[in-house]
Parts: structure tokens; sequence; C-alpha cells
């Protein structure tokens, strides 16, 4: 009876408790006229046949165990040891609810608080919430804690044009309400000395990704200067990143950043068409009284041992309602335990040889590419697992091509976020794509710019 | 090797977990300038992970162990099904950034969930893109603000939030940049119509309301409230996250409200995850609908393919990519094996099990209900003021049920009934398991009075004693690293 325990038996002894006859005695408050509702909802299936059914629909997704894909642009195709889904699994895990009960949260509480210290040694950060939604509100909470921060004195954020399209999007809808500024993406030009002219009293925080969303990398040095120029004007820095090229790459914690946020999916989570993912946020522990989201502490018990509690709750809002940090309240928690089991897992070597693998493979890939005629890989700085590539055709006839012909799942169309750039794709490349992969690409694309191919398609689709 | 060992104390150098393949291709070297000195996580094999992290779960309650009555939550049983579905590699293993043509199936849950979602709760449309509850509440907000501006009342500000309201409900408002007025409640519970009628001004942009609300009752007057709210120029806002008292029952829309957020991971049974994740869709009635963010998924004219639409008027998107999708296949997969009679029976045995605990507990007589004269829906709130134990708290109470090896129920929420204790049973429970806790609160009432400091020391049979609080917070310690190798 769809997992509801009670006998017939039962509801009789139990509406005998309670003195009534009949269950709808309890629903009398609930105004007649708008009573039992005739739901129009299809008719209930069995366990048996829902399976049967969601099989058949998840069949007609492409899913990446059987195409080989380029795809990134804030989400990504990396692998996760079957370690990960065997402890997220555990039905004492993912069946509790936030550790408001310390003494019989413990487990989930121990690992929460290696999760803040496992993204604090990655970030070289010293402080770490348990979780925001994702790496998009992750952006936009960081902007309000920078307003918090400087007791709302500075109301401007400026942010890179080549910080992620739609955490620039989440951004602006955080704080449509807020009388706060966003700017410093109207044009495309990246120079941080664009950034800098823009930042002046009223900034408060300026926003920079490192790899950048097109891929590309500053420098620590140019990093730690832009740092000190935003610091010299007296705002902060928040700098979004990619944890796996944290597996090799200097962190924003030696480079000055005030805020690091990241999209957490990499760390051991599944694509899963764009969530449930992880918003990393870190940050200097002077501003721990201003952050948001939950934190895990250490603390002993009453017989002196070591324990952990969900800690400085006065920020949160439970306690202090319309004064709180943050409206947040369900994070994501289990996203952050998968991160947590990933990282022991991979561990300093596992972590490291991914980012390498992903730096080589993509690498190897932008060469071969920037070597068919009518493409260009067109980046004029380093890069780390992202690229772009200049195409001789609109970004989506190719990408048909690569998917009807070769089973392939192209770059990401940067057509409509950077039309300045013309036809361009922005290519990913990790340790789950194989040489063959990238050779077939390569083959792929080089078919694909032919004119012919144009009627071929025309017909096939 | 001791029970709690933390994770670094387990790494010793040169251990490694998980190999992986040497790379197939040419190397490009990396300029040193760009290279991280030294990358301090743990070095651990697999073996230890995996015991490390099964110890870990062994000191944790949950739903899959026993009885976790943590009102305002719904901890109902988390189907295995869904967990099933959730990870097909159709679903698990899709970008969300793919062609469309290549995820029509994936589309097409999304876009029966927006249908079914919308008719249980009576809305014209609906957005999944919210992460959690506390988001829908958000993107609501933004939304009836958005549509007071489209409609020139460009003077609105304030919120009216009853003083029942989940902390959530204020922190949105001022989230979204509004001024929370509150509300008090009347003796029955329900909003106080008098001061409702004072407070309606052309300042207002809207009420949030939570229904049932947080005492576990109907709003016995929330047309009323619906029908007022709206003559003064204002919007309904209601807060979802009680839905599982009322499915079948009565649907929101019908009764006036404007917008509202679901709570996917407490309605529709999708795991609470140690916290989260979540899901908050939002429903809205037609005229709200083009504020809606997106994309959303819509079809074709033709029918014949799912495509992403943008709603006209869009408050803009609230989170990356479409919403928490990995929720929704396990919401989608519930709703789909209850149908229309199902949940409505959700929500009657919900309802019944929650009254029946009142009863009980009226007739125990050792914790009071300041609304115990009306029926409750889905929960009940009861108060940790035992006859006879004048030093004993809820918090005490609250920790020696844990001896008896329940969850507690939350406590000191809502803030409108001092030393409270709010119950929510959910509709998945046996009676047997209702039965012996209502016996554990009946043996801890005698308890505190003939033993108080059993309770003010417990719990006892817990893997640690209570916790220091005040130390945690006085001096935080929010991350442990092994000094570094030198
Ligand atoms: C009444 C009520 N409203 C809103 C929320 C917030 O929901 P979420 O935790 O999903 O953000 C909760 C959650 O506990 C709640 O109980």
């Amino acid at each position: 009876m769809r997992y509801i325990p009670l006998t017939d038996d039962d509801r009789r002894a139990m509406m005998e408790a309670i003195g009534i006859e009949d269950i709808d005695e309890l629903f009398a408050d609930v105004p007649a006229e708008f009573r039992y509702p005739d739901l129009q909802l299809p008719a209930p299936l069995t366990e048996m046949e829902v399976m049967r059914e969601l099989d058949m629909m998840a069949a007609e997704n492409a899913n990446l165990r059987e195409f080989a894909s380029f795809l990134g642009a804030g989400a990504y195709n990396h692998f996760v040891p079957a370690i990960v889904d065997t402890i997220i699994s555990r039905g004492e895990f993912y069946t509790a609810y936030t550790p408001y009960q310390p003494e019989i949260s413990q487990g989930h509480l121990q690992a929460a608080f290696e999760y803040q210290s496992m993204v604090a040694a990655l970030t070289g950060m010293e402080a770490v919430n348990a979780s925001h939604y994702d790496g998009s509100t992750a952006v936009a909470e960081a902007a309000i804690m920078a307003v918090n921060i400087q007791r709302h004195k500075r109301r401007t954020i400026v942010v890179s044009p080549t910080l992620h399209p739609q955490y620039r999007e989440v951004l602006r809808t955080y704080v449509q309400g807020m009388d706060m500024k966003v700017i410093g993406d109207e044009t495309h030009d990246n120079d941080f000395h664009a950034l800098i002219d823009l930042t002046d009293d009223d900034t408060a925080l300026v926003i920079v990704q490192n790899p950048d969303f097109l891929g590309q990398l500053h420098t620590p040095q140019e990093m730690q200067d832009l740092a000190d120029a935003v610091h010299a004007k007296g705002a902060l820095l928040a700098v979004a990143t990619d944890p796996i090229a944290l597996g090799i790459l200097k962190p924003p914690g030696e480079y000055g950043a005030d805020i690091v946020t990241a999209e957490g999916q990499v760390l051991g989570n599944s694509l899963s068409f764009g969530g449930p993912y992880l918003g990393i946020f870190a940050f200097r522990m002077k501003h721990v009284r201003k952050s948001s989201g939950r934190l895990v502490g250490e603390t002993v018990d009453a017989d002196g041992n070591r324990g952990y509690v969900l800690t400085l709750s006065t920020r949160e809002q439970h306690i202090r309602r319309e004064k709180a940090t943050s409206n947040i309240c369900s994070n994501q928690a289990l996203n952050a335990l998968a991160a947590a089991a990933y990282l022991a897992a991979m561990g300093k070597h596992g972590l490291r040889k991914v980012a390498e693998l992903s730096w080589h493979k993509a690498h190897y890939a932008a060469q071969q590419i920037h070597q068919i005629d009518g493409y260009e890989v067109v980046m004029d700085k380093p890069f780390f697992k992202e690229f772009v590539v200049k195409c001789p055709r609109p970004v989506a006839e190719i990408n048909r091509y690569l998917l009807e012909e070769y089973g392939i799942i192209g770059g990401y169309d940067l057509s409509r976020d950077y039309p300045h750039l013309g036809d361009a794709m922005l290519l990913c490349v990790t340790e789950m794509n194989t040489r063959e992969e990238i050779d077939d690409l390569v083959i792929a694309l080089g078919e694909a710019q032919s004119p012919h191919i144009h009627l071929n398609l025309e017909v096939s689709l | 090797m001791k029970f709690d060992d933390y994770i670094y104390d387990l790494s010793s150098p040169g251990r490694t977990g998980v190999d992986l393949p040497d790379p197939d291709v040419p190397e490009t070297p990396i300029p040193e300038e760009f290279l991280r000195d030294d990358l301090p996580l743990p070095e651990l094999s697999l073996p230890q992970v995996t015991r490390h992290y099964l110890r870990l779960s062994q000191k944790n309650y949950a739903v899959d162990k026993g009885f976790y009555p943590l009102g305002s939550c719904t901890m109902k049983y988390n189907p295995k099904v869904n967990e099933w579905a959730a990870r097909l590699p159709g679903f698990a293993n899709v970008h969300p950034l793919q062609d469309p043509h290549t995820v029509q199936g994936a589309m097409s849950l999304m876009y029966e969930l927006q249908a079914m979602i919308g008719e249980i709760a009576g809305f014209d449309a609906v957005s999944l893109q919210p992460a959690a509850g506390a988001h829908g509440e958000f993107t609501g907000v933004l939304i009836m603000r958005a549509a007071q501006l489209a409609r020139g009342e460009t003077q609105r500000h304030k919120i009216l939030v009853p003083d029942s309201a989940h902390g959530t409900n204020p922190a949105s408002t001022s989230m979204a940049g509004f001024t929370a007025v509150q509300i008090p409640s009347d003796k029955d519970g329900n909003v106080d119509i008098e001061a409702l009628k004072a407070a309606l001004d052309d300042e207002v942009i809207g009420i949030m309301i939570t229904n049932p609300n947080t005492l576990g009752l109907f709003e016995s007057h929330i047309v009323e409230v619906c029908n007022l709210v709206h003559e003064a120029g204002g919007l309904v806002y209601g807060d979802g996250a009680n839905l599982n008292a009322i499915m079948g029952i009565v649907r929101p829309g019908d009764l006036g409200v404007d917008v509202m957020h679901f709570n996917l991971h407490k309605t529709f049974s999708t795991p609470h995850g140690g916290g989260g994740p979540g899901s908050g869709p939002v429903g809205v009635t037609a005229e709200l609908a083009p504020f809606l963010p997106g994309p959303i998924v819509d079809m074709t004219e033709e029918g014949d393919e799912y495509v992403w639409r943008t709603p006209e008027k869009s408050i803009g998107r609230i989170k990356s990519f479409y919403g928490n999708f990995g929720v929704m296949v396990r919401a989608y997969t519930y709703i789909k094996m209850h149908g229309a009679e199902g949940l409505r029976q959700v929500s009657e045995i919900a309802v019944l099990n929650a009254n029946y605990m009142q009863a009980r507990l009226l007739q125990m007589g050792d914790y009071p209900i300041p609304y115990g004269h009306r029926f409750c829906k889905h929960e009940t709130v009861a108060q940790g003021k035992i006859p006879g134990a004048e030093g004993v708290h809820t918090l005490d109470i609250a920790k020696r049920l844990i001896d008896y090896d329940f969850h507690p129920p939350t406590i000191y929420f809502p803030l409108i009934v001092s030393e409270a204790l709010m119950i929510e049973p959910t509709e998945t429970e046996d009676k047997e398991t209702i039965d012996a806790f209502l016996d554990a609160l009946d043996k801890i009432a005698d308890e505190a009075r003939e033993n108080p400091e059993l309770l003010h020391e417990a719990p006892h049979n817990a893997p640690v004693r209570r916790l220091d609080e005040v130390r945690a917070a006085r001096h935080p310690i929010l991350v442990r690293l092994p000094a570094p190798a030198t």
C-alpha cells in the first residue's frame, strides 16, 4: 500500500482514540467549496511499471557513457570512482536531515567538517561553509557577503566578462531588489586594467574567474596584482575557480582572494542534467561572521571528547530571521559529502593526476584542431581544460554533424554569449576523453567544414 | 584505530586511492609559474576510505534507521526506487547543455512534473529551477515584486509575515530588498484578521502565508485573508512546505494563493541528504506566469517536441541550468506511483497520524498543546512544560528521547509557542512506532519529575555526550589541517 503501513484495524483504533468516525472530520476547517478537488493526474503505476517507463524515458537521452563529449561550460564530465556512490548511498547519510541534534549526527557533522577542511586545503583559504546551492548562487552570495562586510557603504559589484554568463545572470537576479549595481561586463574587454579602472569607492567586490569561462588562465602574478589593486581601492576580490584545476594550479588563497567560489560538481558529483550540484564557498576567517550558509565547527562534549556541531548560527535565518546573512536553509549537504568522499579517495596524487591528464589531453586536442583547415584555436593566454575554437561555419551546424555522423557531443556554442567571437565553440577535454575520441573529433571537424556536408545534413535531418 | 579518527590522521605519504591511466597523448609541459607548491589533501587507500565513511555513517540517525518526527520537515520514507531512477545513465550522465534533441526524455520528465505539481496545488505555470524551499521563496518574492512594478505600484515595499512563519520567510523578504512586517496570530492559531486589516495599505507587496501553518493548523480564514490582501492590491505568497497535509484535500491556488513554492524533498519523498539537496519549484497563477525564472520546458505548437522557453518578463535565472534535476526524477517517480487517489491517501494518513498523537498527548496531560482544541493537520505543536518538573526544558526532553532511540521533534519552533516540541509523524510510520514514541514521552515525563538529572545529562547512549556549542561559537574552528611538513 504505497509506503503506508497502517492496517484497517490501526485506522479504526486511531480514529476511536481521536473521537472521530471518519477521516473527513479532520478536514472540516477546509472551506467546503474547495474541498476534495478532482485532481487530473495519470493513473498510479506499480514499481514494476514505473521502472519500465523510466527506463524508456532515460533511454531517450544521449548519455555520456555512450557518447563521447567535449561539452563543458560549467558542468564537467570527470571520473567518479565507484566508492563515492557507495558512500552517499548509505541510508544513514542520505535519509538524515540537517544535523540539528549533534549527538546523533556526528557522522554527518564530522564528514562535513572534513569537507570544509579539504576544500580549505584545495583553495588555500582559511574557512569554508558547508555548501551553497551551486557555483552560480555561491557567486551571488559572495556579492551579498561583500556588501555586508562593507556595511552597505559600497554597493557596486564589478564582474569580469569572462565570469560564467549564467553566474552573472544569477547574480543580477539576486540583487535586483537590493539597490546594488553590477557592472564590468558591458564590453568583452577582459583586461584586468579595465576592471581595476571600474573599481572605485562604491565597489564592494570584484569577481573574476580563473580559469575563466573561456578556459584562459591568468598567472598567479597577474592575479596577485589584481588583488593588490582591488584592495588598494578598498574593495574585495572574489575568484570563481575550477576545483579540478587546483589539483596542479596555485590556489586563489595564495594570490590574494578574499572569497573563493566554485562549482563543486566536478568533485564526485554526476552531471545529472544540471543538478543537484555543489556551491563551494571559501573565505577569510576574519569575515566569518558576515558569511552565509551553514558552518560546522569543532568542539568537545561533556566528557571532553572531540565532537562537531553546527556553529555561528546566529548569522542564519532560523535565529536572525530578516537580519540573517542569507535565507539559505536546506543546502547541498549530500553533494558536499560526495565531494569529500571524492577528495578522500582521489587524495593528493589522484587529484593531481586528474588535473594533469585534463591539461595534456586538452592541449593535444587544441594542437590537432588548430591544424585543421578553417579552424583556429584562439587563445591569447594559456588554458587549462577548455579552449575557444573559431569555426568555419555556425557551431550548431557543426555540432549536428558531429552528433549525427560520429556520435560526438561537440562544444558549447559561444555565439549567443560572446557574439564578437563569431562562429566559435568552447571545447572541453578531460581525463575521460581518450585519444581515439579526440582523433575522431579532429576528423569529424575536418569533414564538417565542407560545404557539401551541409547538403547531406539537410537530407539526413 | 580509534572510532572517530579524523581523516587526515589516517593519511600516510605515498598512499593512493584511485589509479588513473597514464596519458595516451603527447604531454605538454605546464609552465612552472602556474604550479602550486603543495596539495595538502590526505593520502589514503580505498579500504581506509570505505571504513572511515561507514563508521561515520553509523554515528548518524536517519529515517532508514528509525522514527524522525522532525516537525516542518516531513521526514517520510524515501523510496528506494527513486534512487534507482535518479541513477539511470540516461538521467545521471546527461550534460545540461546538450542539444535539446538529445535530451527529450529528460525534458519530458520535467514537463510532466511541471504539469503534475501545478495540478496538485492549483497553479497555471511552474518553474522547477529553485534549488530548495528558501530559494523558491526568494524567487516568489522577486516575482511578486516584478508583478507589482509591472502594475505601476512602485511604492510597495512591505511584505506581511505572520509571527508563526519559518525564518526563511522574513529572510527571503529582506534579500529581495523589502521590509518584513510581522502579523500576530489569534487565539486559535490563525492569522489575526483585525491585525491584518490594520497592516494592509498601499505599501504592501503582499503576504507570505504558510498553510497549514507552522502550528500544524489549517488557516480557517484563508479565503478571507486572500481576499483582503487582493482587495488591498497585494499578492499572496504560499509557503508550500506543509503541502503533505492537503494533497487531494484542497489546492492553495483555488483558495487565492498567487505564488507558492513546493518542497520536493518534503512532500514528494526525495531524501533530505543530511541537509540537502532539496528542490523548491515555484507555481504561479496565469497573471504571474510571465515573471517565472527560466528556462522552463515547453512544447512546440505541433506538440511534437520539447523546447526551452524563458518567460517574457522573467525575473531572470535563479540558478545555473534548470534546477536540481536528480531530485525532480525522484519526485516524478513518487507522484507517478501514487496518482490522485494515492496522494490524497498520503495526506489523510499523515493527518490521521498527527491527530492520533495529539489526542494521546492531550490524554496523557504531560505536554500542553496550546491549540489542542482544534484538529491539527500534518503535525502538532506541544510544549515541554511537564507539570511538576519545572526545571526541565524542551531541550532536556529532546535529548532524553535520543536515549530511547528516537530522533527528537523540531524544538523551539515556531517561536510563538514557548518550549515548543513540533511533532510531525508523516504517513509512513506504523502505529507500533508511534505508540512506542508516545510511551517514551510518557516515561520521560515521569523521569522528569522523579530524576530530572537524568534528563539534564541526556543523552546517555549516543556516540557523544552533549556538545559544547558555546565554545564552538566563541572560538570557531572550521578547518583542521595537518601542520605543513618542514
Ligand atoms: C515552513 C517552512 N518554510 C520554508 C522552509 C525552507 O525550505 P528549505 O529548507 O528547503 O529551504 C522550511 C524548511 O525547513 C519550512 O519548514
